[in-house]
């Protein structure tokens, strides 16, 4: 059953130097406030996993916490680069970083082979492209039909993060709207913890829920406005001027780090 | 009313006009953020309420009534007929062909429409990190047919793409069935110049048409490789009142 715990008491005892970590979100429920307590607990040498590192991500390889980096789409949605993540890997500042990319199919994919215990997943796509050459994907050959396909391995996950709107005291979590791939992320890591809105005496149904119960998850932490500047449906909206605001801030590596340092490692009550 | 004085649309609302007018008959279309969301959600209002749009986060039938920043605004989840994983939108929907039109972008284009959105520059020391191939590849494999929209120049349209993340047409006639892809492949590319469709025999890109204003010079100029042209290129039709004043407003909202 999922320990109901302080936030940082959960980072503590589930994340540790070295490890394979996703914290997902596509667009919605982004854990920002777990990935800032990985931050100010300087972790370091992490292997990021993600299918969007978006801004959580643009702001933990700024602040060195990672060596590597998994992801299909490394951009600002609809704004524009990610420049701390460039910066890292055009330039290797603060530290050079590892790069390995999927396309958004094959790292859906590698999620759910993780989920399901499988070494590998099936999936049409790949071929004819750059990238194969450039990443883990080989091309097999369909033991029925003889048809050629491409082969994804399963993430291999120490930690991943994610969030919700709600959690009840036994630690069983729901989340709503778009659902991205945080089930898979959960059911395919060795730990878990997962950051919610708030805490509920019982959950109830809402359409389109995602349960996952919570003796499948480690740790539960409560972080109201834990997803923002992304959002959580329902509770809080999307600041789509701070993606905007990012955008110019995160350019100058001296501004990017005294922004970082105000409003994250002396915010720690935020 | 194509023959009337010009109004004062700017090139990047002829492109998006045209691109809308693209998807009339369209039952369903697959769209990023940018000119193409624009492009579809002005085709609901104004040509086909029934269409169906398509975003990658997950949500399908989705109704904005803005232009969402991105692909995950919670307007577009909570008016959608389904919102669906990432897992399930791509092995369920895009891989079988569900969908029939897929609009994408690029920042390299060549001459048979295959794309590159991953490196500018040698990819183990890029000059320039882009984004990545996100669902581009997949949706380009999946998706009955591909507009692609961009800006017409030299940087964009290359002789040759400093990565192909994406096939097109891959090398020639022919790849597309032998990689074992559903889709038809790019149907066209819509530019702030003109259009470009595949020759149907070469698969070759073509300038068939060209938006009011603009010389055949001026395609051939912002284009990197020898751009073949067709006989007698047509011309767009101006974007009408309605369709201007139906734009401006989205904008604005």
């Amino acid at each position: 059953m999922a320990v109901v715990a302080p936030l940082s008491d959960a980072v503590a005892d589930l994340v540790a130097d070295g490890d394979t970590i996703a914290l997902e979100g596509f667009t919605h429920l982004i854990p920002f406030a777990a990935g800032h307590e990985v931050i100010r607990q300087g972790r370091s040498d992490l292997t990021l996993v993600r299918m969007t590192p978006d801004l959580l991500y643009d702001q933990m390889i700024g602040m060195g916490v990672a060596s590597g980096v998994v992801f299909s789409y490394g951009g600002n949605p609809g704004v524009g680069s990610l420049h701390r993540f460039r910066d890292a890997i055009e330039n290797g500042w603060p530290r050079p970083l590892e790069v390995e990319e999927h396309s958004h199919a094959g790292m859906a994919n590698r999620y759910v082979a993780a989920a399901a215990g499988l070494p590998f997943a099936v999936m049409r796509g790949y071929l004819g492209t750059d990238l194969i050459a450039h990443t883990r994907a080989r091309e097999i050959e369909c033991p029925f039909s003889g048809e050629k396909l491409v082969a994804v391995p399963a993430l291999d996950l120490d930690v991943a993060i994610v969030h919700a709107q709600e959690a009840d005291r036994e630690g069983n979590v729901q989340l709503w709207g778009i659902p991205g791939v945080q089930k898979e992320a959960v059911l395919g890591a060795r730990r878990s913890l997962v950051t919610v809105e708030r805490l509920v005496e019982k959950l109830e149904p809402r359409p389109g829920g995602v349960v996952i119960p919570g003796w499948a998850i480690d740790a539960v932490a409560e972080a109201p406005g834990g997803s923002e500047p992304s959002y959580s449906l329902g509770i809080t909206e999307r600041d789509n001027d701070f993606y905007k605001f990012w955008d110019g801030l995160s350019r100058d590596r001296d501004d990017f780090r005294a922004w970082m340092g105000e409003h994250v490692i002396d915010g720690a009550a935020a | 009313m194509a023959t009337a004085a010009p109004t004062d649309a700017t090139a990047a609302e002829v492109q998006t006009v045209v691109a809308a007018r693209l998807l009339r008959e369209a039952r369903s279309v697959f769209i990023g953020v940018g000119r193409p969301s624009t492009a579809a959600i002005l085709a609901r209002m104004i040509y086909n309420p029934d269409l169906v749009l398509v975003y990658e986060s997950g949500t399908i039938g989705a109704r904005p009534y803005r232009i969402p920043l991105s692909i995950g605004d919670g307007e577009l989840a909570e008016t959608a007929d389904a919102v669906v994983s990432v897992p399930e939108m791509f092995n369920y929907w895009i891989g079988p062909g569900r969908i029939e039109v897929a609009f994408l972008g690029a920042a390299q284009v060549d001459r048979l429409g295959n794309l590159n959105s991953t490196v500018i520059g040698d990819y183990d020391h890029p000059k320039t990190r882009l984004p990545g191939a996100g669902g581009a590849p997949e949706i380009a494999a999946g998706c009955g047919e591909v507009v692609i929209v961009a800006p017409h120049s030299k940087r964009t349209f290359v002789e040759r793409l400093d990565f192909r993340t994406t096939v097109g047409f891959g090398d020639g006639p022919g790849d597309r069935e032998r990689l074992g892809f559903r889709g038809r492949g790019p149907s066209a590319v819509i530019t702030d110049l003109g259009v470009l469709e595949p020759d149907p025999e070469s698969k070759e890109l073509t300038l068939t048409r060209l938006h009011p204003g603009v010389a055949i010079e001026a395609g051939r100029e912002a284009t990197g490789w020898d751009l073949a042209i067709a006989a007698n290129p047509d011309r767009t039709e101006e974007p009408d009142q309605a369709e201007l004043e139906a734009l401006r407003e989205l904008l604005e909202r």
